[in-house]
């Protein structure tokens, strides 16, 4: 076991987790965020730069502080190690830099695309972000593809977290899709177009954190904060069969996977699920899914307030304000 | 005249071929080793020397070889990094293409210590031909006995083997490189674990660069504690310097390090000179990644001393006023320079290299190059200044690898020496200045 | 899956192709991919077609999307066809400041194409690349394995002389020699 502080919360987790994942167990606003890490797909992570933190003890063997800021969904805990996150002005500064350019080429229309309410990126520039845009730059532009008919491809709208490539290297069985070209010109693509076609492919849907994999069988079917998420499943021959049927009334709109409160599926569900079943008599209803209070998704949705819940979150709220105080600001800030 | 210890020989009609390497003396380090050394004892010897990787970082090479995993019981793998890329850098192309064998004999030398028994040398595609003049030289050694099964009579077996990239500067950076190797995407990987742990093919993996390879050969004929002795402190040894730009004699110059720059650029035994008469404007010391510095800042530190070929001298003053001696790649400009559109050329490289993994570089380096384009052409706002440095900030140190640091220093350097250029483009001008480039 | 290809290397490129597959540990053979599509670009006029492609992902029993993803990478494997002679300028700093701007100009007027065009004769395509690590004898533009180092005008013109008379395809490969 490591003992790790962040943001001044001291944890215990075992030897080997990651700092991101240490900070999850504290929860609240010290965990980083996450666009490209995806606790079930192994090797994800490391790339969008947006979970850095600050290191400012290596561990109690070796104190001294990590030279740069690293990706804490990658960079496992040692014990003793102390970790700024949200209490590091140089942690902010470079995330907000992060989500800029993000930001410099993914279209600014939320308005018309289908991943609105339900967008990591949408939620992290609302959070880290600045008003306003510094690029005047015309942005980069790809054409719409079909791989498949179930999947839809806006590649305009990647932001390149190769966490479907990693879906399809590790539960499909054979990959037919990849990142092409380099730097900036870099794309998701068949190279040939071809049909992205097995049993597992639609989670690449769900695991991706922008509008750029869409549901070819709701797209603009409905807004999806004007849906009821219900917990369901079904005796699956291929999968789980532990889904969310996205409702409308009686009628089914969209079958996904369980999303945790990080937006990560950790039981993948199989194309039949997904797609085949869409008549609520296919489903066992286990009743309305929880889904966070401040999310838009959460609009039109009204739960009972979990005091337990709430009483574990005003404490943990005054533990974290009493560690903030701690750490200075680095000089050169 | 300074002391050469690589390019002692490169006179020498016919050094490419093994006979007349081995008249000149080639070879004696793989014997001397082999013979009478313990693998370790070599590793010692490198230790010794000081020798700081050639290759850009400057780390040291003995230090470098005692991380690799010897408990681990997968095979070792010493691989050189020949994928020379960094703008401004010939060196280890000229080394390769005129003194073939000397590369050859420190790989020998160097996989012995480390118990390497397949090795490989990396090298960037565009430098086919001289894939094919070390082809020539690798079968040579392995007709004299010097690779292959039981080298000289010895235990010892090793292959080498000449494995070309296919243009990508990304892959100079040595996970990239390792995963070129494996048939892969140039992508950087993250670290931990480096190579010396899992390297190539997961296995204990050295990366050194052509350079300091090469090094391995004198030191191990002569002693670490002899090659020590050149250079000052902890620059030791010779370095090849690529000369390059607005001087009168560019090439490969081989210096001992503490030659000062100043002897550097105007004595006739190197640059001999700014050329058609002009005067110093500005230098890029260590290749197109470190910082420009202009004459003055170049030729003496801010504390007024000499500046020194060495990494502590270059460095002295940190990035406020000084600059890194890198890979050596010595970029000279004269007093005519645009030193805004220099700059682009270095953005526009970085963009076109950025691997395109991590955010902060791929969309980071393209902006830099718009911004830079935009000045240029008579488009440019004062703001456009302000965000360039804003920009190589927020890319610098946030990358998974150095590349995003080498497209932001250049950027950050150039407008803190040459603020007033900038603004001079910002504030729009004469169209003749960028028709030139207008033209691109 | 091979069956459908029309494209294949010829023995003698099959046996070289053979030979360097065999220098990597034998779970490893995707090592061979570039040095292979060196050979596969050599032999197949200069370019890869997704065909060609395919048949390397054949010969080294890997996905066609592993080539795809590899090829599009790297700078020197063209994904479209190319004029019989690929003349690449560098332009990156030295080679600016030493006039490299002047020759690809002059090479866009003498050619009559711009940057990345081929010309009517499919005898020439200009590209402009970055550093070649011949800084020391800027300007340079290189041609197959060839570099044309300290470039002048006239040095450019007689050398597309020679490359028009000798009306030959360019190549990194010159000959297939190799070792192991």
């Amino acid at each position: 076991m490591a003992k790790v502080t962040i943001d001044g919360i001291e944890i215990e987790v075992p030897d080997g987790t990651t700092i991101l994942n240490a900070a999850r167990q504290i929860g609240g606003e010290v965990v980083p965020p996450a666009m490209c890490y995806y606790t079930s797909l192994k090797e994800t992570g490391g790339k969008c730069r947006v979970c850095l933190v600050k290191v400012t003890q290596g561990s109690a063997k070796d104190p001294r502080p990590m030279p740069k800021l690293v990706a804490s969904c990658r960079t496992p805990v040692a014990d003793g190690m102390v970790v700024q996150n949200i209490t590091s002005p140089d942690v902010l500064e470079a995330r907000k830099g992060v989500v800029e350019f993000l930001l410099l080429n993914h279209p600014l229309d939320c308005p018309i695309c289908d991943q609105a309410g339900e967008c990591d990126l949408q939620d992290l520039s609302y959070e880290h972000g600045t008003e306003g845009t510094r690029t005047e730059f015309e942005r980069r532009t790809f054409d719409k593809i079909d791989i498949g008919d179930k999947i839809k491809l806006h590649m305009t709208r990647c932001i390149l977290c190769y966490r479907c490539v990693f879906v399809a290297d590790q539960l499909t069985p054979e990959r037919v899709h990849g990142v092409l070209n380099r730097g900036d010109r870099s794309e998701i693509s068949t190279y040939i177009e071809k049909a992205v076609d097995n049993d597992f492919s639609g989670n690449m849907i769900d695991v991706c954190p922008v509008g750029a994999l869409t549901d070819r069988t709701f797209r603009f079917k409905s807004r999806v904060w004007f849906t009821k998420p219900m917990d369901a499943h079904r005796n699956c021959s291929k999968c789980c069969g532990k889904v969310v049927l996205w409702m409308k009334g009686n009628e089914v709109l969209r079958v996904t996977g369980r999303k945790d409160r990080y937006g990560e599926v950790k039981e993948f569900i199989c194309n039949e699920c997904r797609f085949e079943h869409k008549n609520p008599a296919d489903w066992t209803i286990e009743g309305p899914r929880h889904i966070n209070r401040h999310s838009v998704i959460s609009q039109n949705h009204y739960e009972k307030i979990d005091l337990q819940n709430l009483k574990r979150e005003v404490e943990r709220q005054i533990v974290f304000q009493k560690g903030r105080q701690l750490p200075e600001a680095s000089p050169n800030s | 005249m300074g002391r050469k210890l690589l390019l002692e020989h490169i006179n020498e009609p016919g050094i490419q071929s093994f006979e007349v390497y081995r008249q000149k003396g080639g070879y004696a380090s793989v014997e001397k080793a082999l013979k009478t050394m313990t693998p370790d004892a070599v590793m010692e010897e490198v230790k010794k020397s000081g020798l700081r990787g050639r290759g850009g970082a400057g780390f040291p090479a003995g230090m470098k070889w005692s991380f690799i995993d010897k408990k681990s019981d997968k095979p070792r793998y010493l691989v050189c990094n020949a994928d020379e890329s960094e703008p401004g850098t010939f060196k280890d192309r000229y080394l390769m293409e005129h003194i073939p064998h000397i590369l050859i004999e420190g790989m020998i030398t160097s996989s012995y210590a480390l118990g390497a028994k397949t090795s490989f040398i990396y090298i960037r595609g565009e430098y086919m031909y001289i894939v094919r003049i070390l082809e020539k030289a690798i079968d040579e050694a392995y007709a004299k006995g010097f690779l292959g099964k039981n080298i000289l009579g010895t235990d010892y077996s090793l292959d080498l083997y000449v494995h070309p990239g296919a243009g990508a500067y990304i892959c100079g950076e040595e996970t990239a490189l390792l995963e070129s190797l494996e048939g892969k995407r140039g992508n950087p990987r993250l670290k931990p674990p480096f190579p010396a742990v899992a390297g190539l093919y997961a296995c204990p993996t050295v990366v050194n660069n052509v350079e300091t390879i090469a090094a391995v050969v004198p030191i191990i004929n002569q002693g670490g504690e002899e090659y020590a002795k050149i250079g000052i402190g902890k620059s030791t040894g010779t370095k090849l310097i690529s000369a390059s730009g607005h001087i009168n004699k560019p090439g490969v110059y081989e210096i001992e390090l503490g030659l000062p720059v100043e002897e550097f650029i105007y004595s006739e035994e190197y640059c001999g000179g700014i050329w058609k008469g002009r005067k110093l404007k500005a230098v890029v010391a260590g290749g197109s990644s470190v910082p420009i510095l202009p004459t003055d800042l170049i030729l003496k530190t801010a504390k007024g001393e000499p500046r020194l070929m060495t990494y502590e001298s270059l460095s002295d003053g940190g990035f406020v006023s000084g600059t890194m001696l890198g890979s050596g790649g010595f970029i000279v400009m004269d007093e005519t320079t645009n030193i805004v559109k220099n700059l682009y050329t270095f953005s526009r490289f970085y963009h076109h290299e950025s691997c395109g993994q991590c955010s902060p570089c791929r969309e980071g380096t393209a902006w830099l190059e718009k911004i830079l384009h935009r000045l240029l052409h008579g488009q440019g706002k004062k703001k456009d200044i302000d965000i360039l440095v804003d920009a190589a900030k927020k890319i610098e140190g946030n990358t998974i690898c150095p590349l995003g640091d080498a497209a932001a220093w250049p950027v950050a350097s150039a407008i803190r020496h040459f603020r007033k250029e900038f603004e001079e483009e910002a504030a729009g001008l004469p169209a003749e200045r960028n028709l030139e480039l207008a033209t691109h | 899956m091979t069956e459908n290809n029309t494209i294949a290397f010829s023995p003698d490129t099959l046996a070289v192709a053979k030979k360097i597959i065999a220098r990597y540990p034998e779970d490893q053979q995707k090592s061979a991919l570039i040095p292979i599509l060196h050979l596969a670009q050599a032999e197949f006029n200069g370019w890869l077609s997704p065909e060609a492609m395919d048949y390397v992902a054949s010969i080294l029993n890997i996905k066609p999307i592993e080539v795809y993803e590899v090829v599009t990478f790297y700078s020197m494997f063209n994904t479209k066809p190319v004029g019989k002679c690929l003349l690449e300028v560098c332009q990156t700093s030295s080679c600016w400041l030493r006039g490299s701007n002047e020759i690809i100009d002059h090479l866009k007027k003498k050619l009559n194409i711009g940057v990345g065009e081929t010309t009517a004769d499919g005898m020439f395509t200009l590209k402009t690349v970055e550093c070649l690590g011949s800084c020391g004898t800027a300007p340079m533009l290189q041609c197959g394995a060839d570099f044309h180092e300290n470039l002048t005008i006239e040095k450019v013109d007689s050398l597309l002389e020679k490359l028009r008379s000798k009306n030959e395809r360019s190549t990194y490969l010159k000959s297939l020699n190799v070792n192991g």
